[in-house]
């Protein structure tokens, strides 16, 4: 359970976020939804303790995320960025066991659940093998989402995960991450721009713009239902503004 | 910065300095051939002796440093000039006599010989065209042309017995005074750049070069007589090679034949070496193939010493400069202080930094080292900086999320993301660091400096080029050297 109460962020005058409030239940897959600069990759950071509220609590099954919190209920969760957020120097295999290296796993449960996790995201030790330049941007997203699942967190936190894919490859990708949230049963948070995205993967939707909730719902709550004029503007804006979209 | 002062103090404690050992006698000079001669004359002596081994550590630059060597005990024995003695170092110029002297310096530990024969005093040369022309006899008569130029030693310009207190009594006026190295100042007047030069009276190109030493009518300059002066701790333990060492040099040697030794060392080629073991009437080893040999041996040792030089200080840089540069990038505004300091360090002349380190250390490599360790500092530091300053923020959040301690966070994260960085950091002061280390033999640390400063004392470009050419070699020897380590240390994931 992921909670926002009230959340305030500024950064400078800026004001990020404005007394936001949000719940994520046990197992949701939950999608943030708005164009870049609604603060919805402020809220990823702000569960993840990796900034703090200016007023309103975070809270990670109950408890508050802050300075004192935040070690304890990062090891919770995983984290994915976009284009992968890898280690260049590192091998892929490396940047995905630098967790439970760090933990002192023993060699055989790393290989184990390496092998576990490669089948899952569908790569080949030779694959692992290499440097992340040497991947295509669809492996180095499945590199990194093996990285963030490797100790099992039941908490996964995704910003932006298929940003910088081409529309196919990112296509065939949303497809497979949603069989993979349902399978997991993890509490996921995903932060996207693309209501295609939104759609396909998300139960529940925050609609999001300059720093406000705009409603919170199902997709079809947003298509249906709009609490302001702006929902359904922006979900017409982007189909229109994606030549792509209507062919498929 | 008190991390690096223990680390600079351990650095020279582990070096040897001072004090003298066992069974030898370090013997010193200052950086001009006559120098170079006597103290080479004083090491074959003491050889002959067989009492203690003979240590040279010459070409010590200016009298303050060859004065704090002595002191220090990181030179025994020197020859020096009376006239120095009572004004740069007594400070007294009342005292005319080698007793006076002698008496004053017997409280510091210090005994003095005879007269070694001649004075090599201060004085003004001009070419003797010139000074036919202009009818230039004496010093006084430069009053009537303030139109003429220039050059001096810097030692000449500086010394209330030189150019400040001369020009005090003559009232000279002159149109332009440059400061040029000694040797160099024979070539300036020889090729007719400049048009007055000091010179010290047993100067063996005075002659060659048809050169007219100015009368000192006004007897400005004191006397200037040839002197050896030594620790007395040394001649207490050596009595025989003290005596034999006075025997052999006091009396012995009249301006004249001084010039002539100068001259056969400054103008016919011979090495200092032959010229002493000339003067001694030992047996003259043959000039040519022997000399080239000599060279050759010497060379292989100088290269050692270069090598260790550059190794150490880097190696020395490295331990402290990475960590300075983590340190800076962890704490912005600690770092901003700290780079500041070390950049203020590179801002003094490289020159200047070594003479700094004699108060402290002392003379030789150990003072050497801690300069040239403290000069490549600042490329390693600030590499090291920039490096983990360029750091794409995200992933070091990513590092926290992923639970990487600090010390693991520094070592799988951030060192390796730097190592470009900090690899041409490295990089730089290993190649600065072979040109700078050249300057270590002005405070007797040896290296390919050695033959730069002789070469420069004797006006002997090939001895120069024997020093700076290798050293030239080094420093493209240690690039293609990190060429390959660069392979070794840069993650191959980052290499392009």
């Amino acid at each position: 359970m992921i909670a926002l109460r009230d959340v305030t962020k500024r950064f400078g005058a800026a004001v990020a976020l404005d007394s936001v409030s949000l719940e994520v239940p046990p197992g949701a897959t939950h999608v943030l939804l708005g164009s870049s600069g609604s603060g919805k990759s402020t809220v990823l950071r702000l569960i993840l303790g990796l900034t703090a509220a200016d007023a309103g609590t975070v809270a990670v099954d109950g408890v508050v995320v802050d300075a004192g919190s935040r070690d304890g209920l990062v090891a919770r969760m995983g984290y994915v960025v976009q284009d992968g957020g890898l280690y260049p120097h590192l091998t892929a295999l490396d940047n995905v066991t630098l967790a439970a290296d760090a933990r002192g796993w023993p060699r055989a449960r790393i290989d184990a659940r390496v092998a576990e996790l490669a089948g899952m995201a569908g790569l080949d030790a030779a694959t692992l093998g290499r440097y992340p330049r040497a991947l295509s941007g669809g492996q180095r997203q499945r590199v990194g989402l093996m990285r963030a699942l490797m100790l099992d967190p039941p908490v996964l936190l995704l910003d932006e995960p298929l940003g910088a894919l081409d529309p196919i490859v990112r296509a065939e990708l949303q497809d497979q991450l949603g069989h993979l949230f349902a399978t997991l049963a993890k509490t996921v948070v995903l932060v996207t721009h693309d209501i295609r995205e939104a759609a396909r993967l998300g139960r529940t939707i925050t609609l999001m713009t300059a720093g406000r909730v705009v409603q919170h719902g199902t997709f079809a709550d947003l298509v249906e239902r709009p609490a302001v004029p702006f929902v359904t503007q922006f979900l017409t804006a982007q189909t229109l503004a994606t030549p792509a979209a209507p062919a498929r | 910065m008190r991390a690096l002062a223990w680390a600079v103090a351990l650095l020279a404690a582990l070096l040897p300095t001072g004090a003298s050992a066992d069974g030898v006698i370090r013997v010193g000079s200052k950086s001009f051939t006559e120098s170079y001669i006597l103290a080479e004359v004083v090491a074959q002596v003491i050889e002959q002796v067989g009492e203690a081994r003979a240590e040279r550590r010459v070409g010590l630059g200016g009298t303050g440093l060859t004065q704090r060597a002595l002191e220090s005990g990181a030179i025994d024995v020197y020859p020096e000039y009376t006239g120095t003695i009572t004004r740069v170092i007594l400070k007294d110029p009342a005292l005319r006599t080698v007793e006076g002297i002698r008496n004053r310096l017997e409280s510091g530990g210090l005994a003095v010989s005879a007269s070694l024969g001649f004075a090599n005093t201060y004085a003004l040369a001009v070419r003797a065209d010139q000074a036919e022309r202009l009818g230039l006899r004496t010093i006084g008569d430069l009053t009537r042309h303030p139109e003429l130029r220039a050059a001096f030693s810097s030692g000449f310009l500086e010394r209330d017995d030189g150019w400040p207190g001369l020009r005090a009594r003559y009232g000279l006026g002159l149109a332009r005074v440059e400061v040029m190295e000694h040797a160099v100042t024979y070539r300036a007047i020889a090729s007719g750049q400049v048009d007055i030069i000091d010179v010290f009276s047993t100067d063996g190109q005075l002659e060659r070069l048809r050169l007219r030493l100015l009368e000192d009518d006004r007897r400005f300059f004191p006397d200037y007589s040839a002197v050896l002066l030594a620790r007395r701790e040394m001649t207490e333990r050596f009595p025989r090679t003290w005596a034999r060492l006075r025997e052999a040099l006091e009396g012995r040697l009249d301006a004249a034949r001084m010039a002539r030794l100068n001259a056969m060392a400054d103008l016919d080629g011979r090495s200092v070496p032959e010229v002493a073991a000339a003067f001694l009437g030992g047996a003259t080893p043959a000039a040519g193939v022997g000399r080239g040999r000599a060279l050759l041996g010497e060379l292989a040792g100088l290269t050692g010493d270069h090598l260790l030089l550059v190794l150490i200080s880097v190696g020395a840089a490295v331990v402290l400069g990475i960590p300075m540069g983590v340190v800076a990038a962890r704490y912005r505004r600690a770092g901003q202080l700290e780079l500041s300091v070390i950049a203020m360090l590179q801002t003094i002349p490289a020159l200047a930094l070594l003479m700094f380190m004699i108060p402290l250390f002392g003379i030789g490599k150990g003072p050497a080292l801690v300069a040239l360790s403290l000069y490549a500092l600042l490329p390693i530091a600030r590499n090291t900086y920039a490096g983990m300053m360029a750091i794409e923020p995200t992933l070091l959040e990513i590092a926290w999320v992923l639970g990487l301690g600090r010390l693991r966070r520094l070592v799988r994260v951030e060192l390796p993301l730097s190592a470009i960085a900090i690899m041409a950091g490295v990089k730089t002061a290993a190649v600065t660091t072979v040109g700078t280390a050249t300057l270590a033999a002005f405070i007797g640390g040896g290296g390919y400096g050695t033959l730069i400063v002789r070469g420069l004392a004797l006006d002997d470009t090939a001895t120069i080029l024997a020093g700076a050419a290798p050293a030239a070699l080094m420093a493209l020897g240690f690039h293609a050297l990190f060429e390959l380590l660069d392979r070794v240390v840069i993650p191959r994931g980052l290499r392009t």
